[in-house]
């Protein structure tokens, strides 16, 4: 069936090149026909490049290892759920979930505005089928998932052990679904600006779409800290790595259009601005996918080196040349239509909010790109590390915090010394009693930006709460309603304002727990034997034994060989937890490790063991690799008694050889080689990030259609009873 | 027998295509829009500004505008809406 993948991918171009022509020449020529032609290539898309996807599917999960994809990206022992999940592991792969992706975003985008902004659309529809253009022609001519080797090889490489995580299962998919979606509200923006119509109705559908594919990329950097946490950084989820960092920085530019397009909605300011951010938020979620893919920046996540990077360098350098030529040519319509009443205004916080977001974004660009540029001047490449980036990135998010207790309670306009009196109190004087906890119950005098960081969180929980409480007052008094009723039709009257205030206190609540994280950790390396104990964080760990595992890997991951502690952690004498920390060796295809040692020569990972409490997070991990070379005297023994008349007569003896190595390993185990930890109020992180999350649900939620014709019924009554009192 | 099913799954698949792509062309739409692009952009203007109006009216009902400011706020949207409803009537 490769055959028809890759006549499906030839297919999927040319749908893509004839549906780019049909829009230009129906909007062109005012004709609805070709535009509609246009638009069905879009939902042609989906359909053809779903029969790609199908058969690069089936080829994994059926282990057909004459794909190269296959055979480099899986193996047999590799579990199903994740043969079903490793075509992202792979570049070709994941270049067509890209686009698969980007075609489904962009029909459903195509259809919800079927009977919307006309003139825009068709230059839309080309937009997009031209991001399709060029995905499908890197699939076709530069990385083909469906390239074949013969005589087919007996079994594959075996999926990245990294990958091998519950997480990346919907991580990949939900990250690419957020880049691809930015695609959209680009699209739209460079439609709205070629046929000059940046109004209220582009407004409505840009910032719809901007928030779903800020939804979708928040949640897919989220699953790749958890899957970090567990699987790379042994207790750490955010390294400042190129690929992370090029994936939160269409986020924070998102975040900043989410904000400056109210001020156009509200007050028709700030256009060019807006325009600019929303074509730059899309430019750098292409930056992003040109960092995994071209091998230009060494990190965990890319794919290594590939010949994909010129093509995405032109691609970027076509999008920055238009975006710049469409904003200059078109300034006469983005002109402004009112200028800033007052410095103390809502308008003003969200300008220092867009200042501070983007200022987030250089500072993140600066120091990922930076061994680019110290490649190109000084011929050496040098990086900077999370300190660099803590130095800048950490005041300026301090800010960021302090601005999101900020903007709720000030109004749109001019607000006056009276009122910031009456609504800043309560939020001031919950930052002060922190201030003083800090200093006198809690013993985190230690870092300034902590306490202050602290400060800033009590500030948004108290002026977010004081609007909650307000608004239920305000929505009782007026309808009567019992509690719960007044504070479900307060939030559904009032879903972007509710569920934007929501996602500051996610973000709130999220920062406490990266500061609370950061601050308290406590870590240490050591060698425990059996019965030796080290105290960490005041929890005392304590090494119980080994355990090991031929094959029946606890985790499913589909190791051959797993070795780990049980560790018993107590505090003043009673047991707190027992933690299992693991280290799983997989097979090397190339059987250059010999026979018994081959089964394990391949990656080795650490599965970190964590009990995790709204308090704290306790960790244990053991490290792979002197584990491994620990048992390597007795794995050499072992190849050498498997000769090759033994192994055709006894085919299973490399694995009993191996179980006996495991059996040796309990009975006397080397020191177990842990990392333990004690982290505070790390669930704080994750449950800021669904709290961010549901709060972005509540803002993108359509409003209830009868709640709103009743209102506009009334506000129409309203508006005509003061035209007759005029 | 894998070759010719491969060959039937393209043809049928490129047979889907033309059909579903091009069915536009063979059957020309002949409805009429009911609303133009400018009456689509003023009634999302309008529903901005009625939201803008509601906004207004929460933040001074939960003391984030003093009442002189509400009023000369208010006063200045409702005019706005206004002037919005009355382009909108011409175009109709």
């Amino acid at each position: 069936m490769a055959v028809v993948g890759r006549a499906a991918l030839v297919l999927a171009l040319l749908t893509t090149l004839f549906g780019i022509g049909a829009s230009l020449y129906g909007a062109r020529r005012g004709r609805r026909e070709w535009v509609e032609v246009g638009r069905r290539s879009v939902y042609a898309l989906v359909a053809i490049l779903t029969v790609g996807i199908a058969i690069l599917e089936v080829a994994f999960i059926s282990n057909d290892f004459a794909y190269n994809t296959v055979a480099n990206n899986s193996s047999l022992t590799t579990p199903l759920v994740y043969r079903a999940a490793a075509m992202w592991g792979s570049q070709e792969g994941s270049l067509l979930l890209w686009v698969w992706l980007l075609s489904i975003w962009s029909s459903l985008a195509v259809f919800l505005t079927r009977n919307r902004l006309k003139e825009v659309v068709p230059y839309a529809v080309a937009v997009l089928l031209g991001f399709g253009t060029f995905f499908t022609s890197l699939l076709v001519f530069f990385a083909t998932p469906f390239g074949q080797t013969s005589p087919a090889p007996q079994n594959g490489v075996g999926l990245d052990p990294l990958l091998r995580n519950p997480a990346m299962i919907i991580h990949p998919p939900m990250l690419y679904s957020g880049y691809t979606f930015f695609a959209i509200p680009f699209a739209f923006a460079v439609g709205a600006l070629i046929t000059r119509r940046v109004d209220a109705e582009w407004i409505q559908v840009a910032r719809r779409f901007a928030l779903a594919s800020w939804l979708f990329l928040g949640v897919g950097v989220l699953l790749g800290a958890r899957w970090a946490y567990y699987e790379i950084g042994w207790g750490g989820y955010w390294g400042w790595d190129p690929v992370e960092n090029a994936a939160l920085m269409p986020w924070l530019i998102s975040t900043a259009f989410l904000h400056s397009i109210m001020i156009q909605e509200k007050r028709g300011m700030l256009k060019i601005w807006n325009a600019s951010l929303v074509l730059g938020a899309s430019t750098l979620a292409i930056f992003g996918t040109f960092l995994v893919r071209s091998g230009v920046l060494q990190s965990i996540h890319a794919f290594g080196a590939s010949t994909l990077g010129v093509p995405f360098v032109l691609l970027i350098a076509t999008m920055v040349a238009g975006s710049i030529y469409l904003v200059v040519s078109r300034r006469d319509v983005l002109r402004s239509e009112h200028q800033l009443d007052s410095l103390f205004s809502r308008e003003a916080a969200f300008m220092l909010n867009n200042i501070v977001l983007v200022g987030l974004c250089f500072v993140i660009f600066w120091g990922t790109v930076f061994p680019l540029i110290s490649q190109a001047f000084t011929g050496t490449t040098a990086s900077v590390g999370p300190p660099w980036f803590d130095r800048y990135t950490v005041p300026l998010a301090l800010v960021l915090v302090l601005l999101s207790g900020i903007g709720p309670v000030i109004p749109w306009r001019r607000a006056t010394l009276a009122n910031a009196r009456r609504n800043f109190a309560l939020p001031v004087a919950a930052s002060v009693a922190m201030l003083i906890a800090a200093y006198t119950v809690v013993p985190i005098s230690s870092s300034v930006p902590t306490v202050i960081l602290f400060c800033a969180v009590a500030f948004v929980f108290a002026s977010v709460g004081q609007e909650f409480w307000r608004g239920w007052r305000v929505r009782r008094a007026m309808s009567g309603d019992s509690p719960p009723l007044a504070l479900i039709s307060m939030v559904r009257r009032n879903q972007r304002r509710y569920g934007g205030y929501i996602v500051h206190l996610g973000i709130a609540t999220l920062f406490l727990g990266v500061a609370a994280s950061a601050t308290f950790q406590h870590t240490h390396y050591v060698n425990l034997d059996r019965g030796q104990s080290d105290t960490v964080g005041g929890f005392t760990f304590t090494n119980e034994g080994p355990t090991a595992a031929i094959v029946d890997d606890p985790s499913g991951t589909g190791a051959l060989l797993t070795l780990g502690a049980v560790v018993r952690v107590s505090r003043d004498g009673r047991r707190v937890t027992t933690l299992r920390p693991t280290a799983e060796y997989f097979a090397d295809a190339s059987g250059a490790e010999g026979p018994v040692g081959s089964l394990i020569g391949g990656d080795a990972v650490s599965e970190l063991a964590l009990d995790s409490t709204w308090r704290r997070d306790i960790s244990a991990a053991i490290n792979a690799v002197p584990l491994q070379a620990s048992l390597q005297g007795e794995i050499n023994y072992a190849n050498k008694l498997v000769t090759p008349k033994l192994l055709a007569q006894q085919p299973t003896l490399p694995y009993i050889l191996l179980a006996i190595v495991a059996r040796n390993y309990l009975r006397h185990p080397p020191p177990a080689p842990l990392k333990l930890a004690s982290s505070p109020l790390v669930m704080w992180l994750w449950l800021g990030a669904l709290i961010v999350l549901f709060g972005g649900l509540i803002a993108i939620w359509p409003p209830p259609g009868a709640v709103r014709r009743r209102v506009r019924a009334r506000y129409l009554a309203r508006v005509a009873q003061d035209l007759g009192r005029a | 027998m894998t070759e010719v099913l491969g060959v039937l799954v393209i043809a049928a698949l490129l047979a889907f295509v033309v059909w579903f792509v091009g069915s536009p062309l063979r059957h020309p739409t002949t409805t009429v829009e009911r609303e133009s692009d400018a009456q689509r952009a003023l009634e999302a203007a309008k529903d901005a500004k009625y939201a803008e109006i509601r906004d207004t009216e929460l933040d001074y009902r939960t003391g984030k505008l003093s009442e002189e400011d509400f009023r000369a706020i208010d006063r200045q949207l409702r005019a706005e809406a206004v002037e919005i409803l009355r382009a909108l009537d011409e175009l109709r």
